[in-house]
């Protein structure tokens, strides 16, 4: 699998002197699903902003294999909260990404009316998000990330916030999407199970100063279905994890 | 490959959609009738006791006149009255005008530049803080034409409240949202067109219904401050005049008239807001409960 970005000796310090990531190196592959895991003050989150390039890198640096391409045109980003703008319509706010490259509507409606079949919104194209549950605002985030077609998406704990039902439903939809889509995720979450369950591999990490303490790859094929949570190989997996999770309280403890 | 995606919509967001007036039954629509009626049957009932009491007491009208003697004044004065109120308006809805386009316009160079806001803000409190009808006398020294002393008293009283809000409105855009803008590499026009502006409609708004009364009340108070010399006057020139000959009656019409003005401001605002925020703004929403 070749690489698609590098993040060598990465730190964080902010303004006031607190050291959010210290000493970050970590290679994302191709179509990976990668899932940075830890506790709160990590700094999983800051990780993936520097990676968006929101937040400005202290010390290291993020190398792109493919050095010729525009990198910023092909992240997209899924916040935790659905971030949507209130005062426009679904199609408006999934429109958003591409009017801001100065396609009109005309020109971006196959591309829209596509996504949001994807994601199955195709009949609230022209509601506002106000009227949506939970659940269907996240699906649009995830169409508007995706309306660009991205080579890396980042997704920042997008489910935290949902029902145990609608966040297992997700996270089906969003595997389904980047089995058939062929980009590459990092996912910040802060669920054990939620990282298993999706992951390529899962990257560890502990607090004061963020740093990465563990890197574990999940061996199961894809599709995974909801019968891989009852698996023996699910459980182990999830032990394992909660295990290094553990070791990353114990660090700062 | 990949599994078909399920298109089914998250349960319990169909309830949603439904509008809100759907949802309620036949006894609702009785109990908003009577909501819209209440506030004008209480108003009259007012007004019908006010005419008791004045013809019972047999007040005289130069002390209080009676609902109906005002009508009657106002009735008879219409065509002079209505060529001060014409004024009024016009100084009213001049000086609202010119606070939103200098209010926004402040505002807009405040979000985007700090300097600015540091180095201007205090004027504008200064503008704020200092009575009109302090400063009013100094104005209409300073300025020879009385129309143009009396729109930049109002203008003054009206331009703070667009300002402060639109200022808080700008700031108020979601940070996430931002940072969408940043990643998408949006120019400073097309975040301040789609995201900032949008953000600060309702914070804009709000500071338009208080500017709207306060251009009202600007207009009448500057023009109180002014007396009642020169060609063309307003309703505060009525009203000094009623009261130096003992006109009550006539004072009362005046009053009425700038009563009016003021609600019909309020109503037209009420009505803009409800036109642009509708459809989005927790303020515009009806609760569906």
């Amino acid at each position: 699998m070749s690489t698609l970005l590098e993040l060598r000796g990465i730190e964080k310090r902010y303004d006031n002197g607190t050291l959010a990531l210290a000493g970050v190196d970590l290679a994302v592959g191709r179509h990976e699903f990668v899932s940075l895991l830890g506790p709160s003050g990590c700094g999983k989150s800051t990780a993936l902003k520097m990676i968006a390039g929101l937040s400005p890198v202290t010390a290291g640096s993020i190398d792109w294999t493919d050095k010729s391409a525009d990198h910023a045109k092909d992240i997209s980003f899924v916040f935790q909260e659905p971030t949507l703008m209130p005062w426009t319509q679904v199609f408006e706010n999934v429109w958003l990404p591409l009017r801001l490259k100065g396609v009109s509507r005309q020109a971006a409606k196959p591309q829209i009316d596509a996504v949001l079949d994807k994601v199955g919104l195709a009949q609230f194209a022209h509601v506002y998000p106000r009227e949506l549950s939970g659940g269907m605002k996240m699906r649009v985030s995830i169409a508007r990330a995706m309306v660009t077609e991205p080579r890396l998406l980042l997704m920042d704990e997008p489910f935290a916030a949902l029902d145990e039902m609608t966040r297992f439903k997700l996270n089906n939809d969003t595997l389904a999407l980047w089995q058939a889509q062929q980009f590459t995720t990092i996912f910040v979450t802060h669920s054990v199970y939620e990282s298993v369950y999706l992951s390529k591999r899962i990257i560890v990490m502990a607090a004061r100063p963020g740093r990465i303490i563990a890197d574990i790859p999940v061996d199961e094929p894809y599709p995974r279905l909801d019968s891989f949570r009852n698996t023996p190989r699910y459980a182990e997996l999830c032990v394992k994890v909660s295990q290094a999770l553990q070791r990353a309280g114990d660090h700062h403890g | 490959m990949a599994e078909p995606f399920q298109p089914a919509p998250d349960p319990g967001a169909v309830g949603a959609l439904v509008p809100p007036s759907h949802l309620g039954g036949g006894g609702r629509t009785t109990g908003q009738t009577v909501q819209k009626i209440l506030p004008f049957v209480v108003f009259g009932m007012a007004l019908l006791a006010w005419e008791l009491v004045v013809r019972i007491n047999s007040i005289p009208h130069y002390i209080l006149p009676a609902p109906t003697l005002v009508l009657g004044t106002l009735w008879d004065n219409l065509g002079s009255l209505m060529v001060s109120w014409l004024y009024t308006m016009k100084i009213t809805f001049g000086a609202l005008l010119l606070a939103v386009v200098g209010g926004v316009a402040l505002a807009m160079l405040f979000a985007l530049n700090k300097w600015v806001e540091l180095c201007l803000f205090p004027f504008a409190i200064v503008l704020q803080v200092t009575p009109i009808v302090a400063i009013a006398p100094l104005i209409l020294i300073f300025i020879d034409s009385t129309t143009a002393a009396l729109l930049l008293c109002a203008w003054i009283v009206a331009f703070f409240p667009i300002l402060s809000n639109t200022v808080v409105g700008l700031r108020s855009a979601d940070h996430n949202l931002r940072d969408l803008f940043t990643l998408y590499r949006a120019s400073p026009w097309q975040t301040l067109r789609f995201l900032l502006v949008p953000s600060a409609m309702p914070y804009f708004i709000a500071g338009l219904k208080i500017a709207g009364g306060l251009s009202l009340i600007g207009a009448v108070v500057a023009e109180f401050t002014a007396g009642a010399a020169g060609k063309e006057t307003g309703l505060a020139s009525r009203i000094l005049e009623a009261s130096f000959r003992t006109e009550i009656p006539k004072m009362f019409a005046a009053l009425v008239l700038v009563s009016l003005t003021g609600i019909m401001i309020y109503l037209v605002f009420m009505g803009v807001s409800r036109l642009v925020l509708g459809k989005w703004h927790e303020s515009e929403i009806k609760s569906s409960r």
